[in-house]
């Protein structure tokens, strides 16, 4: 049964309410980053793992500090608050332990911090989950499945839209369309093929 | 004041936030399905603007260098509490079609990018003005993207049948209409700018 729920998750997240092509969240990279494949290969990397992890971490900060207390109201602010030092902790982790990775990952990172796909991953998780599943732990699996697809999902769109725009330098496109607005008309289309998605019944 | 005027009306024209930096792009394409949520969330966002804009400008010497972002995000986030709260309590119908946008203020580019750029380096008073003229340069936005949106697919502008005559394409209600408005607004402004 629970499986069955952790599968409706992950097929929603990735295809039907894709973070960045129905909830538009995460757009700024989305048109930032994805000029070259391998940035937004790292790019959704990046978003993934620091999604997945804030997941966790705003639902331990949700049920064990904002619950308990009754000080829901101050959920933006300790989400926010958690996630972006969370982020600057792995920065500085990864450029302790590993120099090479950091000069993949390290500037998307500082990117993250004020990535509204992250934070909307873990606003959505305690509308979505936290104030109706009774069973916490079922809770945190949940979220951290939302999280992971999410991330998932946010990779897959980063990829095929980096693809296409790499074609696109190619192209003749006219002078006052060129880069950004070329890039929204491509992710109208893209939307638009996502959208066929939404026709899925289980 | 002449100078006062120029930092607000900068914000509207030269530097608009949406069509001109390409900030805050998330909620403009989000919530602008309609001219109620647009304006409902220009204002929402003006208002934190202002708000944290006044605050950093006042403490900008006590604030040491190294830490000033997540001061500023406290900032940030303690004003889109209080909008959130006032949202939910005085206009529920609202808070609840804005959705997760309400919170994602506190991410939003322009309010940082505002901290960062102007109010940690300038007096109050223009401070003030310069998140006047941000706010407003970001409600108008929305409310042209909304207009738009709420027009071509639903027919009515706030709320008010356009023509009985016209049948509304549901598209542009839809994420894929937002993404189509803004790509040729942008192309829009872009080609009468360089015409001049």
């Amino acid at each position: 049964m629970e499986l069955n729920q952790l599968f409706m998750i992950a097929i929603s997240v990735i295809f039907i309410n894709n973070f960045i092509l129905s909830r538009f969240l995460g757009l700024c990279p989305f048109i930032g980053v994805s000029k070259k494949t391998e940035p937004a290969f790292y790019m959704g990397l990046a978003v993934t793992f620091v999604m997945t992890a804030s997941s966790v971490i705003t639902w331990a900060v949700y049920i064990y500090l904002l619950e308990p207390f009754h000080i829901e109201y101050l959920r933006t602010l300790s989400f926010i608050l958690v996630i972006a030092s969370f982020v600057q902790l792995v920065e500085m982790f990864i450029q302790k332990t590993s120099p090479a990775l950091y000069r993949a990952f390290g500037i998307y990172l500082a990117l993250i911090t004020t990535n509204c796909a992250v934070f909307g991953v873990a606003v959505l998780n305690s509308e979505m989950y936290l104030k109706t599943t009774g069973n916490p732990l079922k809770g945190l699996l949940f979220c951290a499945t939302q999280g992971f697809f999410a991330g998932v999902g946010f990779t897959l769109v980063l990829l095929f839209m980096s693809g296409i725009r790499e074609r696109l330098e190619l192209c003749d496109v006219p002078g006052p369309m060129k880069n950004m607005p070329i890039a929204f008309i491509v992710a109208f289309l893209m939307s638009m093929a996502f959208m066929g998605f939404s026709g899925f019944r289980f | 004041m002449k100078k006062l005027l120029q930092e607000f009306s900068k914000g509207i024209f030269m530097e608009n936030p949406t069509f001109r930096l390409a900030l805050g792009l998330c909620p403009t394409l989000a919530v602008s399905t309609s001219v109620v949520n647009g304006l409902g969330m220009g204002v929402a966002a003006t208002f934190v603007i202002v708000g944290s804009n006044v605050i950093i400008s006042a403490i900008r010497n006590f604030i040491p260098g190294k830490i000033r972002i997540p001061c500023f995000i406290v900032i940030i986030a303690t004003f889109v509490t209080i909008v959130e709260l006032i949202m939910k309590a005085f206009l529920p119908a609202l808070s609840n079609s804005l959705g997760i946008f309400v919170p994602l203020i506190v991410v939003n580019c322009i309010v940082l990018g505002r901290a960062e750029a102007f109010a940690s380096r300038h007096g109050i008073v223009k401070s003030i003005f310069d998140g006047l003229g941000m706010g407003v340069g970001f409600t108008a936005a929305l409310v042209i993207i909304s207009a738009i949106r709420e027009i071509l697919g639903n027919g009515t502008i706030v709320g008010l049948m356009v023509a009985r005559s016209f049948e509304p394409a549901l598209l542009f209600i839809l994420a894929p209409g937002a993404l189509l408005v803004i790509g040729l607004l942008m192309g829009g402004i872009n080609f009468l700018s360089e015409k001049k």
